[in-house]
């Protein structure tokens, strides 16, 4: 080892947990600003805004939303830092959510006792959507296939997988206690908001103090050096795809608790569209080697309200959705107009 | 010669970047039918003047005139329609496309509207043969290997009547063979009177096949020659700005140290390195505390013989010893583990990753050992990036600083120090000075003298003769491929070294081919 | 050839290496293949196959997928990607529903102005605001569905049976026959003409190699002067006045505007380019082997039904999509052989 004397200055440790570097660059001024500026407006002109009822009577869009949506959007962050993209989330958010019911509803004999039933229908369609995953993820790195490309076999087939899986029926499980994950409560915080705010910290916490979080920024920013350096970077890109795979599961399993019932049509519908523009929004550079984890929860959460404002409005979901549309393609092509 | 009005008469053009004066105070005056070379050394300035003159870049000041008339282009398109064309060192053309439709790409000729496959054809069949080329021009240009497919961009440069052709290192990515072919090119433009901006830095192509040279040197022209009346050594010394006699001297470079104490033992043995047709059987040894330059042209397999040794690539056969034990490395992780460090030749696609900061570039490699149980420990990455950045005098604002944000020389002390951290018993260097201003190389070339001096085997790869003279004990020379000559101490000097990577075994061979060999058949 | 290859002219030559070539020859005439046969197995098998009303059926139902994957060919040809194209049926049969009283000219004439509008905006966004291809058109997957509900209230419109814009449904008769058949659907002959001016503009227009010169390395297309941002805008039009026209086809085949159809479309059309043999990454392909795809998986869907109606095996509409994501895989597999050592560095995933 090399001579180690030399004792670093106390400075060095400050400066690793500031805020500003958090809110680094214009864009996060932007956001956070125009995420401010709404929820101010709403204030003021929605009833029963702030109280968690107002919240929860919203049609079909709700604010407690954000948390499946922001846990496929953190496992599409790290995604994009290593330069790739995961298409298939939305599919595998599905998939999970038709085999969850399938394993906690199911009448063989370890199964039917409750507890057993319910651990097992959150691990099973994890398992199953990190395996998902890491066929991506072998697609990628054994393959070389573009990653666009490879996760569209699933974006295409993995919705049908769930279909067939669920027999196209749609699965409803009311009284269950698989339901909690959605609706339950602790200490008055949605049990989802706090899986969300678990996941989120773990993800940022890997990437900012473990070796593979090093590894994922070196991948992301230059494949061939990071090879050359020794770092393995077919399996942190394998690895990535995994994390992507359970992260979409997991939040397949909330949206299904949330209904009560799981509809492999339904379940996860657009969620890639939606996590790749939260990541987009939270300043993650599509090029790879950054990831902003607490940025995109910012981006999932203004997307969400900005959803939500214009439903509570009376306007057609249909509008709605063609004015997200048009707002994930306007700060799309503002990333990119700040990076060229 | 009389001196006939110029093709193209560059004059005091100058052209800053932010925070960086690339061109001070240009010249460049082209002969009709001529074959002119530009030559510098890294920064001289040389691409800059290329891109104002093809349109790529606007100049601050000074004029361009062509044939007589003021031009200022300001797209690669306007100056193709002028009259410049440009060959680049990356054959831009669309591999997946014919090699007809290449050439004629955004010209196709047309009948009634519709393409003309049959003119088409037969019109480049007709370019490539003024060439002395004969090949199949309907299939995709991939099909060829890139002295081909530089043949087909040229063809296509001369198909837009072409006064002025610039080629921007043609060379480098062709063997002797096809460096012939391409002078042979060069030669029939001539006789149709195009002219040729060559611009290279290997000097035995230059002076086998330019009139002129004009030499740049910080910005500025410094020489216009005819070449006939330059010598080369003369040439060398106008380039780097030093007097006739400097340049026969020693002391040009940071090594000072003449001999290292090598020891006796054998640190790296490779022999009979093959790997598909670009590594024809290597060997080399190095000893501990022995700096072993590695010498040869372009394609001769330098860099592959690194990677192989490195297992960056893998291998078709041959046997690699380290410390006398057989190596069975399947990726540069298992070489790194076993005391071998290789700094690669291109920062920028292989060495640095640009966001992150120095002290995660500097720490990259020695992750594993930093860390436990999966976490980076923070103190004992701070300990070594605070020494190393003080022992290698690396200039940045604090370690946080983004690395892309530091001067080439400073960057590749970070990468440097990211090998030396791990006290490695064996370093390739891969061109470690490439692309450094003069005060950084011969610091990082007296630290190789020093790691050397502590006993570190290091294998160097230059491709300037200074270093492999002043810099090694012992000089490897590679020509195809293949180990051609191994110069002991006393022998090296740079003639051995260029004659060795020019003739080889000396059996004979011949450096230019015949002209039945460059008729490419029709496969 | 003499003399030793440097490494990069290694990676060409092994491009170059024959065999890759002959194994992408041999996918294109694979498809070909694969279709001829199990046409032959499918006659042998299913009495109800070599039936007029059978074969027209399939052929009606797959030249609205082939026109799609005809203007899907373009696009990915680019190196892009149309994923608004379901969509954009749904969105005009709804149109052409809506404005069928008033006849097939002017019904034509709003679908196609619904196919401009969507196509210029796509185009618009992705050559010149430089939006990836992917989010830029799944956005508008969205918007063009949002609008398609909008615009029929969440319901269906049937269509008014008494204009003449029903004609699109009605076969095209020859006045004699061939091979005892009469008449073909108009459809069908829309596809076809459709198909052979693609594969002329594809073949003998300037326009159709730079389209694939632009797939093949846009930078080098970019620096021999192609006018590289018109090329990709026009291909997004093509694809989107092509998806217009398979809506109003719709319409008028099945008597009504569907805002819930065309679901998925966008991905059968993609399947069949690629089964097809053209590059999913781009700067190589053809407009007919397309049509061999859509064929091909339309038939292997048609051999699915029959299999069912035989009772032996139960294939629900749900393995659609696994089938074609299947097909896909195994298509893009044997492709990434090729597309291996194109892909460059700093390039970002979509």
């Amino acid at each position: 080892m090399a001579n180690l004397n030399h004792v670093a200055p106390q400075q060095h440790m400050l400066r690793r947990f500031s805020l500003p570097r958090l809110l680094r660059g214009g864009q996060t001024y932007g956001v956070v600003g125009t995420l401010v500026a709404l929820i101010v407006y709403n204030l003021v002109s929605t009833p029963r805004f702030l109280t968690f009822d107002g919240l929860t009577e919203a049609v079909n869009v709700n604010l407690l939303q954000v948390a499946p949506i922001a846990i496929v959007a953190t496992g599409m962050t790290l995604v994009i830092a290593t330069g790739g993209i995961d298409l298939s989330v939305g599919s595998l958010m599905a998939i999970a959510g038709a085999v969850a019911p399938l394993v906690f509803l199911s009448t063989l004999p370890l199964l039917s006792n409750p507890f057993i039933g319910i651990t097992m229908g959150i691990i099973v369609p994890l398992l199953i959507a990190g395996l998902f995953g890491l066929f991506n993820g072998f697609l990628v790195t054994t393959f070389r296939i573009q990653p666009i490309i490879a996760t569209l076999v699933l974006f295409i087939a993995g919705r049908g997988i769930a279909q067939v899986i669920s027999n196209g029926n749609i699965q409803v499980f009311r009284g269950s206690n698989f339901v909690l994950l959605g609706s339950g409560r602790i200490l008055n915080i949605p049990v989802q908001v706090l899986v969300m705010l678990i996941v989120i910290i773990v993800v940022a916490w890997v990437v900012r103090t473990t070796t593979f979080g090093r590894y994922l920024l070196a991948t992301g920013g230059n494949e061939a050096a990071s090879r050359l350096a020794g770092i393995p970077t077919d399996r942190v890109k394998r690895t990535v795809y995994v994390i992507s795979g359970v992260l979409a599961g997991l939040a397949g399993l909330i949206i299904v608790a949330i209904n009560s019932s799981s509809d492999a049509s339904n379940v996860g519908l657009n969620g890639e569209l939606d996590a790749i523009a939260a990541v987009a929004v939270g300043g993650t550079p599509f090029t790879g080697g950054q990831a902003r984890v607490w940025g995109t929860l910012l981006g999932a959460l203004l997307i969400q309200l900005i959803r939500f404002t214009l439903v509570t409005k009376d306007i057609p979901l249909p509008v709605a959705q063609i004015i997200n549309a048009a707002i994930i393609l306007f700060v799309v092509y503002l990333q990119r107009e700040r990076k060229s | 010669m009389a001196q006939t009005d110029p093709l193209l008469h560059m004059e005091h053009i100058a052209k800053a970047f932010p925070g960086v004066v690339a061109l001070v105070d240009a010249h460049l005056r082209i002969q009709r039918g001529e074959v002119h070379a530009l030559i510098g050394q890294n920064g001289a300035g040389k691409s800059t003047l290329i891109k104002i003159l093809t349109g790529a870049y606007r100049r601050d000041s000074g004029s361009i005139l062509l044939d007589g008339r003021t031009v200022d282009f300001q797209s690669p398109q306007q100056a193709q329609n002028g009259g410049i064309s440009t060959i680049y060192q990356e054959v831009n053309l669309v591999p997946f496309r014919s090699v007809a439709e290449n050439v004629f790409m955004g010209r196709e000729p047309r009948r009634f509207g519709f393409l003309n496959w049959r003119q088409m054809h037969k019109e480049t069949d007709a370019l490539l043969s003024r060439l002395g080329i004969s090949i199949d021009v309907t299939k995709p240009l991939l099909t060829y290997n890139i002295a081909i497919q530089q043949m087909v961009a040229i063809a296509r440069a001369i198909s837009f009547k072409s006064k002025l052709v610039v080629m921007d290192e043609p060379t480098s990515s062709l063997n002797e063979n096809e460096v012939a072919t391409l002078f042979k090119v060069i030669r029939q433009l001539k006789v149709e009177g195009v002219s040729v901006i060559f611009v290279g830095h290997r000097l035995d192509e230059i002076y086998a096949i330019c009139d002129r040279v004009t030499i740049m040197r910080d910005g500025r022209t410094v020489e216009e020659r005819e070449l006939h009346t330059l010598g080369k050594i003369e040439l060398v010394a106008k380039m780097l700005g030093k007097e006739l006699g400097d340049v026969r001297k020693s002391g040009q470079t940071g090594f000072t140290v003449s001999e290292h104490r090598t020891g006796e033992k054998v640190l790296l043995e490779a022999e009979g390195l093959r790997r598909g047709r670009v590594l024809q059987g290597v060997t080399l040894q190095v000893h501990a505390g022995e700096i072993v330059g590695l010498a040869g042209l372009l394609g001769s397999g330098r860099t592959e013989v690194a990677r192989s040794i490195f297992a960056a690539d893998p291998l078709d056969a041959g046997s690699i010893l380290l410390d006398g034990q057989q190596t069975h490395f399947h990726s540069p992780a298992d070489a790194i583990r076993a005391g071998v460090g290789l700094c690669s030749e291109d920062r920028k696609a292989e060495g640095i990753i640009p966001y992150l900061s120095v002290r995660e570039n500097l720490t990259l490699a020695a992750l594993p050992v930093l860390s436990r149980h999966g976490i980076v420990s923070h103190e004992k990455q701070q300990q070594i990036v605070d020494t190393f950045i003080e022992r290698l005098g690396i200039k940045t604002s604090s370690p946080d600083q983004k690395i892309r944000e530091l001067s080439g020389g400073n960057q590749q002390k970070v990468l440097l120090a990211r090998w030396l951290c791990l006290n490695p018993k064996l370093l390739i260097l891969d061109e470690p000075t490439r692309g450094i201003d003069i005060g950084a190389k011969a610091e990082i070339q007296r630290l190789i003298d020093e790691l050397a001096e502590k006993g570190l085997g290091v294998l160097m790869i230059s491709s300037e003769l200074e270093e492999l003279t002043e810099g090694s004990d012992r000089v490897v020379v590679l020509r195809d491929g293949q180990t051609v000559a191994t110069l002991l101490h006393e022998k090296i000097s740079q003639d051995a070294i260029m004659t060795a990577m020019a003739h080889g075994d000396d059996d004979g061979t011949q450096i230019v081919a015949t002209d039945e060999e460059l008729q490419y058949g029709k496969s | 050839m003499a003399g030793i290859v440097s490494s990069k002219g290694e990676r060409s030559a092994w491009l170059a290496n024959s065999f890759v070539r002959s194994r992408l020859l041999m996918q294109r005439q694979g498809a070909l293949l694969m279709l001829v046969l199990l046409i032959l197995f499918a006659s042998l098998r299913y009495d109800g196959f070599l039936t007029a009303f059978n074969i027209f059926h399939l052929l009606s139902y797959n030249s609205l997928f082939g026109l799609i994957a005809l203007g899907m060919t373009f696009v990915i040809m680019t190196g892009g990607i149309d994923l608004s194209v379901g969509s954009l049926v749904a969105l005009s049969s709804v149109v052409a529903a809506r404005v069928s009283p008033h006849g097939l000219l002017l019904t034509l004439a709003a679908c196609l102005g619904v196919g401009l509008g969507v196509g210029i905006i796509n185009g618009w966004a992705i050559a010149w605001l430089k939006i990836p291809p992917f989010i830029t058109t799944l956005a508008m997957l969205l918007a063009a569905r949002g609008l398609a509900l909008l615009l029929s209230n969440n319901a269906s419109i049937v269509v008014d049976t008494t204009s003449d814009f029903n004609v699109l449904a009605n076969n095209f008769t020859f006045g004699f026959d061939i091979l005892g058949i009469g008449a073909i659907p108009i459809a069908v002959v829309i596809l076809i003409i459709a198909y052979a001016v693609g594969a002329i503009v594809l073949n003998f227009t300037r326009f159709g190699r730079h389209v694939l010169a632009v797939g093949g390395n846009e930078e080098a297309a970019r620096l021999m002067g192609l006018p590289v941002e018109r090329i990709q805008f026009t291909v997004y039009v093509m694809s989107s006045v092509l998806a217009a026209l398979a809506g109003a086809l719709l319409a008028a085949q099945t008597f009504n505007g569907l805002p819930t159809e065309g679901v998925g479309w966008e991905l059968t059309a993609i399947a069949a380019v690629v089964v097809g043999g053209t590059l999913l990454s781009g700067g190589m392909g053809s407009v007919l082997t397309s049509l061999v795809g859509v064929l091909l998986l339309g038939l292997i869907f048609n051999i699915l039904n029959f299999e069912n109606g035989r009772g032996l095996i139960s294939i629900t509409s749900f393995w659609q999509s696994v089938i074609r994501g299947a097909f896909l895989l195994v298509v893009i597999i044997l492709q990434s052989r090729l597309t291996r050592t194109r892909g460059k560095v700093g390039q970002t995933p979509l």
